[in-house]
């Protein structure tokens, strides 16, 4: 790579960003080649999947919705990996979460939105926590692999989500009609996410997550926890050393990443259509494998809670416009399923490429200023 | 709140003068499995393509994502389709919502019994107790050693009420029946492993329900034991599938297109049973059914039409 | 209580429990390799789900499942090298890169199986085959020796891969780049050709896996595997990272299974049970997880891409 004069070192960091789109690019491409082997046309497919996600006001609104559980989950990925801790249970810890607000608003007695609304909220980020807590607490006190641990919290949180759903919080008319669908009724109205921009559709979902992101970018650079979970993360010997209590910080990484998830969960029941909670008997049904892409949005954006924000857009839009390519020239729904997995393959797979942009970038930017970050970070630790 | 359902009883001789679609008609269907899964989308998806008037039929298929599915109907319906199906009972809460805002657009939902007091919603459903009921008591009748066993998903909705069925009628002819719910739609191995278990403790005829079943009826077939199959024709699987509970749902299709075309455009709730022929029990030609057992089924057939036997 | 004791009933609980085991074991037993030389593959769900539609599709087209067996090991060898290019080559997110084969693999799997095949049709199991003598001997033999020829490869795997892996200098090159790449790579091991040969294995075990769960069940789905490929990846963890603990963990998962599913035919568990019947696999994994993880250590290089000179 050639890297001389002040313009082109400008580019370079932004370059980084542009490499993401480029693995993107390169989805797409296969996705045109296997569009063709399914006697679809393209060119058809493609125009459908920018209109269905970026197109019109209300492709506008539709991803920003599919994006706000994306956003909630990178974020709280990015906390955890900070602490150099890979959540893989976001699934588990968006259906604990779903569970516990659901609980709530199912259970206590109909209240304004301005006690309710919080209530469901912070129900939703303590079923998460716990969710998160158990294998933080499992990796710190007894080095038990957090991505096991998360694993097998999935299959757990399921089938606690198929047994609440079917037995204590069902709907009663869908045990009078006998029908015994699995979802309880439709939960009170204090908790129903509020409505933004006189939109029928645009609940306050999007503005929480980006508020999230926000809190979680203060939490990481401009408090001494952030601090202490991002020098664990980088050096957990030497943090040790430094006296910070390095199992207390990892659990509490993972607690608080959980936690995120979890907000993404009550988000998704609140700001549902249905304004309540169904299981179809996977914890994809409830969570459209957020938990899973919102780890690809927190790469997208570089491991930084703001720069996850559009990350998480274009990610959703991404989603979005794929599910109004498949109406528009009829092709499997798995196709979707398939590009969605290739667009993971070729992010991570360019992320090292990235990394090393931005690291140049750091490395002039550390010889110019004498103050600095700790080195060795990520990548994204720098301002935006 | 007690939601006031109109069952309306289709006549009986359905088929003579089938209801054809408007010209320029589109459906748009959006379903939780794979549109040729021998199961449940594919059974909405036949009687879809088997309406007269050559209507469009659209597909959004393998959407277990409520989410998903709540983003492709509406899709649907902001695309100007005139009638979306939403194939599922997981896909509840989002009809309701989706239904008021596109007043114009005709849904249809199932399998439910539920049109939220809204004028453009049909809800319909499956008698599947029904069959299930005839079933049991043919295998019941079947049995050589008296015991029967039922792999079920998960205790819910439309698998509950054939599980139940099928127990019921196979208990009235006083054999012994054992019911294994896995815990998942999806898990074939642990449906074969059920069928293993019953196989060890002397069952000789088996029945399931939901797309994880083909794991059992694989025991079925190396084991030589008798099933029974539902939601769509399974005889093909094998010359142990003695019959088949079979939806019509061209039945209730035709229904609603009867309606629309006479200015009715929802709030009504339809079946598919055994009365009105939306419910059928195909007998698979290469099993050799004694003929004293059909009739039995027949019997059960007839009393359930009649309301002389209750399947509960 | 008492019908569980019958000779029958027992003897299919075992034999079904061995039969559940086998497509973890094979799978688990490949990703072993690759965790001991530091390479942790996630995406084995992914490449189990197409190497068992290989193994079907051609099953349904040849007719024979021994070339089926052989379909499924062809796709995860490829498969093992595109994995083994993205994590050593680029040296993706072990973590994150192996998600991205999974849902690859769950929707193209899916995707060819709707194309090609369409309706779901039964195909050709393993014949069975009875060991003589030992197959004769009462229970025993007919928990443990009336199995199909898969299931014996898989468990003589078990004492070949305890060799290789402990006996032979590519073991112990293994063992070297998995613990300390740095100083292996000083002693002139090639870390990165190491690393692609263990992922190649176990990207062919997995595809073997995969296949003999399809062939076994006769038939393909939507997610067929229904995440055993995870399970598998959990069993590593529980075996301590050793053939002889893989082996063992896949037992426990299959016969804890089995177990469970017997009961609940018996009625011993009761249905308003079954939800927490079905979640004790996942917590037993956990508590076992526990254990492993205060007695045994992970290969310090684990998860780490290796880079030269830094």
């Amino acid at each position: 790579m050639t890297q001389a004069g002040g313009s082109l070192r400008v580019s370079s960091k932004y370059l980084a960003y542009l490499v993401p789109l480029g693995a993107v690019g390169f989805a797409l491409l296969v996705a045109t080649i296997m569009l063709l082997a399914l006697d679809a046309s393209p060119i058809e497919g493609f125009r459908a999947l920018f209109r269905g996600a970026f197109g019109s006001t209300d492709a506008l609104i539709e991803t920003s919705l599919k994006a706000t559980p994306l956003l909630f989950v990178g974020v709280g990925i990015t906390i955890a990996f900070r602490a150099n801790v890979i959540n893989i249970g976001g699934e588990g810890q968006m259906v604990a979460g779903g569970l516990l607000s659901t609980m709530a608003a199912l259970w206590l007695p109909d209240m304004s939105a301005f006690i309710m609304l919080p209530t469901v909220l912070i129900m939703g980020f303590v079923g998460g926590a716990i969710w998160g807590f158990i294998p933080g607490y499992l990796k710190a006190y007894f080095g038990v692999n957090e991505i096991l641990s998360t694993i097998m919290l999935n299959v757990v949180a399921v089938q606690l989500m198929n047994y609440l759903l079917r037995q204590p919080l069902i709907d009663p008319a869908e045990i009078e009609r006998g029908t015994r669908i699995p979802q309880t009724e439709r939960l009170q109205e204090g908790a129903d996410l509020p409505l933004m921009f006189g939109s029928d559709r645009l609940h306050i979902g999007p503005l929480l997550a980006v508020l999230a992101a926000i809190a979680a970018y203060i939490l990481l650079w401009r408090t001494p926890l952030g601090y202490r979970l991002r020098a664990v993360g980088q050096n957990p010997d030497a943090s040790r050393y430094a006296g910070i209590p390095v199992k207390r910080t990892i659990t509490l990484a993972l607690t608080l990443s959980g936690a995120l998830c979890g907000l993404a969960g009550a988000v998704l029941v609140f700001g549902s259509e249905g304004h309540r909670m169904v299981t179809d008997g996977s914890t994809a049904g409830f969570t459209g494998s957020a938990g899973f892409n919102g780890i690809v949005a927190a790469l997208f954006g570089g491991l930084h809670p703001i720069f996850t924000i559009p990350a998480s857009f274009l990610f959703g839009g991404l989603l979005v416009g794929g599910l109004s390519l498949q109406r528009a020239v009829q092709v499997p729904s798995a196709l979707i399923l398939a590009l969605n997995g290739l667009v993971v393959i070729f992010v991570v797979s360019t992320d090292r490429y990235r990394q090393r942009l931005r690291d140049q970038d750091a490395r002039r930017a550390a010889l110019q200023t004498v103050e600095s970050e700790p080195a060795g970070d990520r990548g994204g630790g720098d301002e935006p | 709140m007690a939601v006031f359902a109109v069952v309306a009883v289709i006549a009986a001789a359905c088929g003579s003068d089938s209801e054809s679609a408007p010209e320029g008609f589109r459906i748009g269907i959006v379903a939780p499995s794979a549109s040729n899964d021998l199961a449940f989308t594919q059974s909405i998806v036949d009687a879809a393509n088997a309406l007269a008037g050559d209507p469009e039929i659209l597909i959004t298929d393998g959407t277990f994502v409520v989410e998903d599915a709540a983003t492709a109907i509406r899709g649907y319906a902001a695309d100007g389709v005139d009638l979306v199906i939403a194939h599922g009972s997981q896909y509840g809460g989002s009809v309701e919502q989706i239904a008021q805002d596109f007043p114009d657009t005709i849904f249809a939902w199932g399998t439910a019994a539920d049109t939220f007091g809204l004028p453009n919603v049909y809800a319909y459903e499956a008698a599947s107790d029904e069959g299930g009921y005839v079933m049991g008591v043919m295998a019941a009748a079947l049995s050589e050693t008296g015991n029967i066993g039922i792999v079920g998903p998960i205790e819910v909705g439309d698998a509950k009420l054939y599980v139940d069925g099928f127990k019921a009628g196979a208990e009235s002819g006083g054999a012994n029946v054992s019911v294994v719910y896995t815990g998942s739609f999806s898990d074939v191995a642990l449906a074969k492993t059920s069928a293993e278990a019953f196989a060890s403790q002397n069952v000789d005829v088996m029945s399931g329900t939901a797309q994880m079943v083909v794991g059992a009826v694989g025991v079925a077939v190396t084991e030589d034991i008798l099933w029974f199959g539902t939601q769509s024709n399974q005889s093909e699987l094998g010359d142990i599938v003695v019959a088949s509970q079979v939806y019509k749902w061209e039945v209730v299709l035709e229904q609603i297109l009867a309606d629309i075309n006479d200015g009715v455009k929802g709030g009504r709730v339809y079946e598919v049973n055994l009365e009105n022929g939306g419910e059928v029990i195909e007998f698979n030609d290469d099993f050799d059914l004694p003929g004293d057992v059909k009739s039995l089924g027949e019997d059960a057939i007839d009393g359930i039409k009649d309301g002389s036997i209750s399947t509960s | 209580m008492s019908e569980f004791f019958t000779e029958a009933v027992l003897i299919a609980t075992i034999a079904s429990g061995i039969r559940f085991a086998v497509p973890l074991l094979l799978a688990g037993l490949g990703e072993a390799y690759g965790q001991r030389s530091g390479v942790l593959n996630l995406g084995v769900d992914g490449v189990m789900l197409l190497g068992a539609f290989g193994g079907y599709y051609t099953v349904l087209k040849v007719g024979n499942v021994w070339i089926g067996l052989l379909a499924g090991l062809g796709v995860g060898l490829i498969l093992g090298l595109i994995s083994a290019f993205i994590t050593v080559t680029l040296k993706a997110d072990q973590g994150i890169s192996g998600i991205g084969v999974f849902l690859f693999g769950l929707g193209m799997s899916d995707l060819l199986f709707q194309r090609l095949v369409g309706t779901p049709r039964f195909i050709d199991t393993f014949p069975r085959i009875e060991i003589p003598l030992l197959g004769d001997i009462p229970w025993i033999g007919e928990m443990l020796f009336r199995q199909n020829l898969v299931v014996y490869l898989a468990f003589l795997a078990i004492p070949v891969s305890m060799v290789v892996i402990n006996r032979t200098t590519f073991g112990m090159k293994i063992r070297a780049v998995g613990e300390n790449p740095e100083a292996a790579d000083s002693l002139g091991v090639s870390v990165a050709k190491v690393r692609y040969a263990t992922m190649l294995i176990g990207g062919t075990l997995a595809g073997v896996a995969g296949a003999a769960l399809a062939i076994d069940l006769g038939i393909f789905q939507q997610n067929i595997t229904n995440a055993q490929g995870f399970i598998a990846i959990a069993l590593v963890y529980f075996g301590a990272w050793r053939p002889l603990g893989v082996m063992l963990g896949a037992l426990l998962y299959g016969f804890v299974n089995s177990l469970v599913i017997q009961w609940k035919t018996l009625g011993i568990i009761t249905d308003s049970w079954s939800d927490f019947a079905a979640m004790a696999p996942a917590i037993i994994t956990i508590l076992a997880l526990v254990v492993v993880a205060t007695r045994f250590r992970a290969p310090s290089a684990l998860t780490k891409p290796f880079e030269r000179g830094e």
